[in-house]
């Protein structure tokens, strides 16, 4: 909650933030992973 | 409407939480990484006129190579021209200013590419381009260093891993979107170019909206700063362009230098490396894997050795890099010569690991020897080391190898002497890192110093 002189974090916004980046980055770490895993094969 | 990007609208209210921070870092970092992914457009670049195969007046790859060094030679530029302005006027500018200049760069290069016209093209990714990236990379990194004053490589290395991650969105993204708009007669880089430039906009905004300042005074729960410098760690600041005066600057100049020149040529040559040193057990399928890979622990060595600095300190960690660096550049000939091509991946991906972890532990050590008031204005002067780096690695490596295989030295074995001069490299590294000692007082500033204008909260 946003006041003149205070301005609260909820866990939604934490959690809203993280997974705004976080959701990309994983799926590119994974496309990553999977192309990796041919050195192996 | 544009004092909303003052820093003064910028500073934190009383309960917004820092962890906060590290995504905004994030949203700039893992955009402004797409730069190392740049090369998926090489290919189809070649093709524009020819579609199926490049014509005698499609761009040369020899030509669309100076996109990717021109912007990297920008980055360096403007992070240690712009450094100043980036901390005094705070991160939200900053971060504003890059998106623009990164989603303009992406529309100036579409406009570059559906009128054939190369120079738009250096002139939108390249120029523009690449004063988004050195204005980007500063800004988030020396805010989170004041949001963080507890565990400073930590907090910068988690948004220097999103600049090392940002290419693993960028490379299936930009192929992706380049099939939905390509077509028989028409390759979609510009179509791709202007949806990139839209997505990355939209997200290094979100970026600056999130991003905060701490108000001045602020300090973590339960975190009570240091009363006196302890061993390196210094509780004054020094000026910007009286940090260029330290001999500490430039002996932490040379070590990323070294460290980044060590790691760079090698990064660019993964590929052909492997399989030239295991003719047979290397396959051209199995090096990209190899090179995916070591992108990954690229990545990852960013947050891991970053967040290990806050424990063993900073010094310490360069001196693991230097060492540990030195033993491994001088055990892939072996790794070579007995065929063992886990002891050859297994060495690169631990001195890749550290390449990326030089990168992300460097702000937190010039915070240790010139405090946090203009470390960002510091590190961008620091970035030049970085552009220096990316001209000498790859050549280093390059010629190195094409001498020997020219003068008959069999392929297998024509990295060898490269090796040993990284691992030297690593010792002049050891040396320069031995001489960093506190910063003299004499260049600290005083506590009535008007220098500059006041970076409001940066005393955190």
């Amino acid at each position: 909650m946003t006041t003149a002189n205070h301005e609260d974090t909820t866990t939604l916004q934490l959690a809203l933030a993280w997974g705004f980046v976080g959701i990309p980055l994983a799926w590119g770490v994974i496309q990553t992973l999977i192309n990796a895993m041919k050195l192996f094969h | 409407m544009l004092s909303f990007l003052d820093r003064s609208h910028t500073i934190a209210k009383p309960g917004f939480s820092r962890w906060m921070v590290p995504p905004a870092a994030l949203c700039v970092h893992l955009c402004i990484g797409q730069a190392y992914a740049f090369s998926v457009f090489n290919l189809p670049m070649t093709k524009l006129l020819g579609i199926t195969k490049s014509t005698p007046a499609d761009w040369k790859l020899t030509e669309l190579g100076w996109i990717f060094s021109i912007a990297i030679f920008f980055l360096g530029v403007s992070s240690a021209v712009f450094g100043r302005w980036v901390e005094e006027g705070g991160p939200r500018r900053a971060m504003f200013t890059a998106a623009l200049c990164w989603a303009g760069g992406f529309f100036v290069s579409a406009i570059g590419v559906y009128a054939h016209n190369l120079w738009l093209i250096y002139l939108g990714y390249g120029v523009l381009g690449g004063i988004a990236l050195g204005i980007g990379y500063i800004s988030p990194v020396s805010t989170l260093i004041k949001w963080f004053p507890d565990r400073p490589g930590m907090a910068t290395g988690m948004a220097i891993m999103g600049f090392g991650g940002g290419a693993f969105i960028a490379s299936p993204l930009s192929v992706w979107l380049m099939s939905k708009f390509s077509t028989a007669t028409h390759i979609g880089v510009a179509e791709t170019f202007i949806v990139l430039g839209i997505v990355y906009f939209f997200f290094m905004i979100v970026g600056s909206v999130i991003v905060r300042v701490p108000a001045p005074g602020w300090r973590p729960a339960g975190y009570t700063p240091p009363v006196a410098a302890r061993g390196l760690i210094t509780n004054n600041d020094v000026f910007v362009y009286d940090a260029l005066k330290t001999p500490q600057f430039w002996l932490i100049w040379w070590i990323l230098c070294l460290n980044v020149t060590a790691g760079i040529g090698v990064l660019g040559q993964a590929s052909a490396m492997s399989q030239e040193m295991f003719p047979g057990h290397i396959t051209p399928v199995a090096a990209a894997g190899f090179v995916g890979l070591m992108s990954l622990f690229n990545m990852g060595g960013r947050f891991f050795w970053a967040s290990t600095s806050d424990y063993i300190g900073r010094r310490n960690t360069y001196f693991v890099f230097m060492v540990l660096g030195f033993l491994l550049y001088c055990t892939v000939p072996y790794t070579g010569a007995v065929g063992s091509v886990v002891g050859f991946v297994c060495c690169f991906l631990v001195i890749i690991s550290m390449y990326g972890g030089g990168f992300a532990t460097v702000p937190a050590y010039l915070r240790d020897m010139f405090g946090t008031r203009y470390v960002g204005a510091i590190h961008g002067l620091l970035l030049t080391a970085w552009s220096m780096a990316g001209i000498f690695g790859p050549a280093l490596v390059n010629y190195i190898r094409e001498y020997n295989v020219t003068h008959g030295v069999p392929k297998a074995q024509a990295y060898n002497t490269t090796m040993y001069i990284m691992a030297g490299l690593l010792v002049i590294g050891f040396i320069c890192n031995f001489f960093v000692k506190a910063v003299d007082a004499r260049h600290h500033m005083a506590a009535d110093d008007t220098r500059g204008k006041e970076p409001v909260g940066a005393e955190a």
